[in-house]
């Protein structure tokens, strides 16, 4: 309970500083690219976007595994906290891809396998969404919507492969494939820990909130059976 | 500079909807806090009904 107080005090302030130094970092430390120009910037904040993307939709498979297992409603309470932060995320992902794709390709989407798979990821989390509220029970839903995270989750790997099993007019793997320059890459790793403390951060909020809301949902319950019960 | 636009929009959206997003939580979050508010109401005038009645 006391580390949970610490964590929800410190991350905040971790998270603005390192916006703070993300942002110092993009745009006064690392040099400009030479062939794209200033619009390669995005590249430090589309790239994190993406990762971020990829493991709220982990965290949503995780949890959808651990609530059909062990039917504890926290497991749900999780993966779909997690699918709502990812379904924002991927949103930016195609936003912030398209941006960029205008001025290098002259176009702002191009049907190829790596845009595809991830218009194909964004579909399959608003699905996750939208079959959890249109359920008529919230167990059904909450059941439905871990089925949908689980089977979604295959098209994860798919999106991260695309560049490398396919022909794709993407570029290709940055961090473990080489050829970025130690200042880029060191202000991509502090974007990237940015992006992966706000994604902490607004889990703990979202999931905190969820669990009063079950909370109110179980007293209004309880209020029903009282009147029920004493004809009222 | 060429493409500052572009740049700039994608920067601005992304802010745009962090924030959207945390503002919806808090939204939910105030809402939350006045049902929460509503119910122990309800349960107080209820405790005091059923103390007179007794």
């Amino acid at each position: 309970m006391k580390n949970t107080a610490i964590i929800s005090r410190l991350l905040p302030v971790l998270t603005f500083l390192l916006f703070a130094a993300s942002l110092f970092m993009v745009f006064i430390y690392v040099p400009t690219e030479e062939t794209m120009g200033i619009v390669q910037r995005i590249f430090y904040f589309h790239v994190p976007v993406a990762w971020i993307a990829f493991l709220a939709f982990f965290i949503v498979f995780i949890g959808s595994i651990m609530y059909l297992w062990k039917r504890q409603i926290i497991w749900d309470t999780i993966a779909s906290s997690s699918a709502e932060i990812g379904l924002v995320f991927a949103t930016l992902v195609l936003i912030t891809g398209s941006i960029w794709a205008k001025p290098i390709w002259g176009v702002w989407w191009v049907w190829e396998p790596r845009l595809t798979t991830s218009l194909v990821l964004w579909f399959i989390y608003a699905a996750y969404l939208l079959v959890r509220s249109y359920a008529s029970e919230e167990s059904r839903g909450a059941r439905f919507s871990a089925v949908v995270g689980i089977i979604g989750f295959i098209d994860v790997p798919i999106v991260a492969l695309a560049i490398t099993m396919w022909r794709t007019q993407h570029p290709g793997p940055v961090i473990f494939g080489g050829g970025l320059a130690t200042s880029m890459l060191i202000t991509l790793l502090v974007c990237l820990v940015a992006f992966t403390t706000l994604y902490a951060l607004l889990l703990i909020q979202r999931v905190s909130l969820k669990k009063r809301e079950n909370e109110i949902k179980i007293l209004q319950n309880d209020d029903l059976i009282l009147e029920k019960d004493t004809g009222g | 500079m060429e493409n500052a636009g572009y740049l700039f929009a994608s920067f601005t959206i992304i802010w745009a909807l962090v924030f959207g997003y945390v503002l919806y939580l808090n939204n939910k979050q105030k809402n939350l806090k006045r049902e929460i508010d509503l119910l122990k109401k309800v349960r107080e005038d209820e405790n005091t009904e059923s103390a007179i009645n007794s």
